[in-house]
């Protein structure tokens, strides 16, 4: 066994890791936030709060 | 995190929760360029193995001339989009939701096969640093790959800020040691070591005539392929009109000066049949030119240069392919619980993990031409979409109607000229994967029949539609 041996095993755990600390936060916020809440987000609120875009001699959107 | 407590009240109370804001303009830049900038260090010399050094050089900027479009047409339609999905998002506006569907599968199945095909590059490299510092009988890649990915995965999970900052960082990093070559090597600063007149003279310089030329075409999607991720961002960038336009076009002159220094210094320094075997011969080509340089600096530079590119094309990949997956998830064009948003670091932490696992079934089990080759169909195929976009936009929305943070020049010939060299490229592409071309196709005619048949009847029709646009002209 040389050092990449062990550069081996320390790419195992570490990727080990990072799987469960995603897992992990992933529980939490599944069990503690309702779904409503987590898939609230809709595409372009912001935007509609910040720009306007209107056609000439008309208001309507879609 | 301060967010948090805010938005629980704010969704409380109807608002909704969304992606988080904090991006400019040199994260925008660091995505395109970040998940292009690995095409420099590796894959564009098979352009060469087809053609010869000149065929890889004119299908490097007839490339270029393609990419310039598809940077002049995103900037303009994102800078009115500012929703994650990119083309996606523009095609459910502008085309309607079979074509957003179809563009939303290109972009994901594009992003999580080069997301792959990235990870085996860098467990591919590891074993060579591992071989060039004495250990013996190779090493085991496989925990690299899955390190790769996992580490990339948790920071995408983590905040888009922290993501796309450490991409600035190892992007330009990259980006100079490419700089830096093109100085030590050339006649400008350094030895002058070029040596074009000898090795691109007589047979060499065509050697399968205007053939060649075409066949190097499929290989100079290289140099730029990704640099359309920059939509991606649209909805996590403070001022999406400037940012968008501004990141994406800085990206793609970075890349037109950075793929004809790597062609200058690579086919300066080496034979086009030593050049153009990507197997054999020069894996990692700038790699290759720094070890023909004897600077061990340079060796060292490019070395870091190019498992940087590697890493951040990786990580630029996770973060596209899941913005699209969240945006159709959103849109009910699948499981309205991919659409969910993390409230805390605000990132769309379910199609994030999703992802995880079909990056690692290819990365550990599927060869990487063929990981590549089906990237690069399914983003020949989202190319395709884009000038008719583009026509259609502008017919629908003219100048007058909606306001613009950018305006391409010379409509509709960006648009047309696009069109003509994806034909040019089908082509190229046809000679050489014909069966994969043809194969991919029927998966995503299957996939439209299950999307029109089936799933569209979950698609709430009016909800899909929030931006504030005025109607189209004709409507």
């Amino acid at each position: 066994m040389d050092t990449w041996n062990y550069i081996e095993y320390g790419a195992w755990g570490l990727s080990a890791l990072f799987g469960l600390l995603i897992l992990i936060d992933w529980i939490k916020i599944d069990t503690t936030y309702s779904e409503e809440m987590l898939t609230s987000s809709r595409e372009g609120v912001l935007e509609a709060m910040t720009e306007k875009h209107r056609l000439e001699g008309s208001d309507g959107t879609l | 995190m301060a967010h948090s407590d805010t938005d629980v009240d704010h969704t409380a109370h109807g608002q909704s929760m969304g992606l988080l804001r904090v991006l400019g303009p040199a994260h925008v830049w660091a995505l395109g360029v970040g998940i292009v900038l690995v095409g420099e260090y590796m894959g564009w010399n098979f352009a060469v193995g087809k053609g010869g050094a000149y065929a890889a050089l004119i299908a490097c900027w007839f490339a270029g001339i393609l990419y310039s479009c598809v940077a002049m047409i995103d900037s303009e339609v994102t800078s009115t989009v500012a929703a994650a999905g990119g083309q996606y998002t523009q095609a459910k506006h502008i085309i309607g939701p079979l074509m957003a569907f179809n563009v939303g599968l290109y972009l994901v199945f594009a992003y999580t096969m080069l997301e792959a095909g990235n990870a085996i590059t860098l467990g591919f490299l590891v074993d060579t640093v591992a071989g060039m510092t004495g250990h013996e009988g190779g090493l085991d890649q496989r925990p690299f790959i899955v390190l790769a990915i996992m580490f990339l995965a948790w920071l995408n999970y983590r905040g888009v800020l922290a993501t796309l900052t450490f991409n600035l960082v190892i992007t330009a990093i990259a980006f100079v040691a490419i700089i830096t070559i093109f100085l030590a090597t050339s006649p400008l600063l350094g030895a002058g070591e070029m040596l074009h007149k000898d090795l691109m003279s007589g047979q060499a310089s065509l050697p399968y005539g205007w053939l060649g030329i075409l066949a190097a075409m499929h290989f100079g999607l290289w140099y730029y392929l990704g640099i359309e991720g920059t939509t991606q961002a649209a909805e996590e960038v403070r001022s999406p009109a400037r940012s968008l336009p501004f990141g994406t076009l800085a990206g793609i002159m970075t890349l037109l000066i950075a793929a004809t220094l790597t062609w200058y210094v690579c086919s300066g320094l080496m034979p086009w049949e030593y050049l153009g075997d990507g197997v054999n011969g020069a894996v990692a080509p700038l790699f290759s030119a720094a070890q023909i340089s004897g600077s061990s600096a340079l060796v060292w530079l490019l070395g870091i240069g190019t498992l940087f590119a590697t890493l951040a094309s990786a990580n630029g990949c996770i973060n596209d392919a899941s913005r699209a997956w969240f945006s159709m998830g959103r849109d009910h064009y699948l499981p309205a619980w991919f659409g969910a948003v993390h409230p805390v670091y605000r990132t769309p932490y379910r199609a994030i993990i999703f992802l995880v696992p079909i990056a690692l079934i290819f990365a550990l089990g599927a060869p990487l031409d063929q990981v590549i080759t089906f990237s690069i169909l399914s983003g020949l195929l989202g190319y395709t979409f884009m000038p008719i976009n583009m026509i259609m936009f502008r017919k629908k929305w003219p100048l007058d109607t909606i306001k613009r943070g950018y305006e391409h020049p010379l409509h509709p010939l960006p648009a047309i000229s696009l069109m003509a060299l994806c034909s040019v490229t089908y082509f190229a592409v046809f000679l050489g994967y014909g069966t994969q071309l043809i194969a991919m196709i029927g998966f995503y005619i299957v996939v439209s029949l299950w999307f029109h048949f089936w799933r569209y009847r979950f698609v709430k029709r009016a909800d899909q539609f929030t931006m504030p646009w005025p109607r189209p002209r004709g409507y």
